[in-house]
């Protein structure tokens, strides 16, 4: 009633709203990537503290490798199977190792590695370091003349950026050998020529995209894990961890995503690797 | 040596400080008073520099900290030991990490120096046996000071401390209050003390200085205060003050006791 029809109200507030999101979004995007920038000319600034440095390597490790393994594993079966059976109308499912390794090694490997490590890795860094930041750990930090961004995020960049093209090998061959165990023990397919083709179709360039598509993804993940932990502000509270927590984990998904894409792009048509 | 100049502090539309001003000599050792959420914790960290100020200026001995890089921050920082309210321990680290966290981070010493230095801390707040606990481990005053026994680790000028002794019992509490105190006489430590105790204020204080609404409505030694007719701080002083002090002739305090002679 009190409000006539025409009134233009209501879609300039959702045009504000809408601005505020974006204007919000961009500042954060900005916020993250200084923080990279800090990060990693941190990284170059001695002393790099070892001891740190291989407590997260071990803890990413230790955390990841059997549920890459698995999840490796599987995707390797799945791809074994839709493959055979998607090229056999064809008589071409000799070619499917081919299918499968170079999907794996080019795709699946580095993207099923940096899933299983966006959620348990990334979100684990910014539960701890928003923990951190809530309980004023982060200031005490900074109190006592330590760089938090040196003593907390350096060591969790590193440990990512090297993880996880490590996890990506492992998950690379679970999942070659899932190919295998699915073709072989479902359709009697000839083990010998699966290695053999397998061995045929590892080129070394893609071999390199794999680890380069790992290593920017694992940069990613702790980037993100880090700037959600140290964002939250101080007055959020337990459940400003968890809130940051699992915006942590979708961002990176998200990421990965779209970084994928992006490094497709440049890698195969504009550097024209295989 | 340290001096707080017409500091404005706000979050969001909440202010917090307006126009603070706060002169603490050196060797001197303040106490903080103001109601909960007054903003005392809150000023302590931008002394150390944690929190950036809206206006104002921060003068620590004879530099402006409010506009400084961190490299320089951090020199000045060496300087300063800091008791959190929270103890604000590192959870990852056991006991005796967290106190020879400096030590660790900005000197050469071996392991067994650092120990030495853990366990001498330690001694000082009353605390032993304790060095390999995580901090989870422990109570919350015991917390409290591990916190402080950090903050005296690198053997500071000056020592900031957010409510001491909240959460410790009576005797403890007399030795924290005893240790300040000491800290101050002896070794010429500046310190400034948040706290709720009244009986602590007294004991250690050697100023005193009342936060109120974002300003300072009351500064100067205790015997001084104490007869300040300001009904605010009187008050204040009012409802946890030792009985010797109640019984100084003071017409505003009488008031709020009852304690009418005639
Ligand atoms: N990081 C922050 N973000 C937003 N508001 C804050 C923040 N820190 C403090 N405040 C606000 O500033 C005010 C002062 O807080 P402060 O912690 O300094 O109070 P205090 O005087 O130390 O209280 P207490 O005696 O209970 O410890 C409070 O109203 C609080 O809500
Ligand atoms: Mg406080």
């Amino acid at each position: 009633m009190s409000n006539p029809p025409s009134d233009p109200a209501p879609s300039n507030e959702f045009a504000t709203i809408i601005k505020k999101r974006l204007y919000h979004s961009l500042s954060e995007t900005g916020d993250a990537f200084r923080l990279l920038a800090e990060t990693i000319f941190q990284i170059f600034r001695p002393p790099l503290q070892f001891n740190l440095l291989m407590k997260q390597l071990l803890l990413i490790g230790f955390n990841s490798l059997s549920v890459v393994l698995v999840s490796g594993f599987f995707t390797g079966m799945v791809l074994g199977i839709q493959g055979y059976v998607q090229l056999k109308p064809y008589a071409v499912e000799g070619s499917v190792a081919k299918f499968v390794s170079v999907s794996v090694v080019k795709e699946l490997g580095p993207m099923i590695t940096a899933f299983v490590l966006s959620g348990r890795i990334g979100a684990s860094i910014t539960a701890e370091l928003s923990t951190m930041k809530v309980t004023e750990q982060i200031d005490a930090l900074e109190v006592m003349g330590t760089n938090p961004v040196k003593h907390l995020v350096v060591p969790r960049f590193l440990a990512c950026s090297i993880m996880l093209p490590t996890l990506t090998i492992f998950s690379t061959f679970a999942g070659i050998f899932g190919g295998y165990v699915a073709v072989v023990s479902l359709f009697g397919f000839n083990g010998d020529f699966y290695i053999l083709q397998v061995q045929k179709y590892l080129y070394v360039g893609s071999v390199l995209i794999s680890l380069i598509k790992a290593t920017s993804f694992g940069m990613a993940i702790a980037a993100i894990g880090c700037y959600k932990g140290f964002s939250i502000s101080t007055a959020g509270g337990a459940e400003g961890v968890g809130t940051a927590t699992t915006g942590s984990a979708v961002i990176s998904l998200v990421t990965i995503l779209v970084l994928d894409f992006v490094l497709n792009h440049i890698l195969f048509n504009i550097l024209g690797l295989v | 040596m340290i001096s707080v100049k017409n500091v404005r502090k706000a979050f969001d539309e909440k202010i917090v400080l307006n126009g603070f001003d706060l002169e603490i000599p050196r060797g001197e050792s303040l106490v903080i008073m103001g109601r909960s959420g007054c903003g005392k914790s809150v000023l302590l960290k931008i002394i150390a520099g944690l929190l950036s100020v809206d206006a104002g200026e921060v003068w620590i001995d004879g530099t402006e900290i409010t506009q400084l890089k961190r490299k320089p921050l951090n020199q000045i920082r060496r300087k300063i030991g800091m008791l959190f309210q929270s103890a604000a321990l590192f959870d990852s680290m056991s006991v005796a990490e967290n106190i020879a966290f400096m030590l660790d981070q900005h000197t050469d010493l071996t392991e067994q120096e650092m120990r030495k230095v853990v366990d001498e801390k330690l001694n000082l707040v009353d605390l032993d046996g304790v060095q390999d606990l995580r901090p989870a481990q422990l109570s919350g005053g015991m917390r409290k000071r591990v916190g402080l026994a950090r903050a005296l680790a690198f053997n500071p000028e000056i020592i900031l401390y957010d409510e001491p002794t909240t959460g410790l019992d009576p005797v403890t509490c007399t030795e924290i209050n005893e240790l300040i105190r000491d800290l101050n006489q002896q070794l010429q430590v500046t310190s400034v003390v948040v706290t709720h105790d009244m009986h602590s204020a007294f004991s250690v204080g050697t100023l005193m200085v009342m936060l109120h609404e974002g300003k300072q409505i009351a500064y100067g030694k205790p015997e001084d205060l104490i007869n300040e007719e300001n009904p605010i701080l009187q008050q204040f002083i009012l409802f946890g003050a030792p009985d010797q002090i109640l019984n100084i002739d003071n017409p505003t305090l009488k008031e709020f006791t009852g304690r009418q002679t005639e």
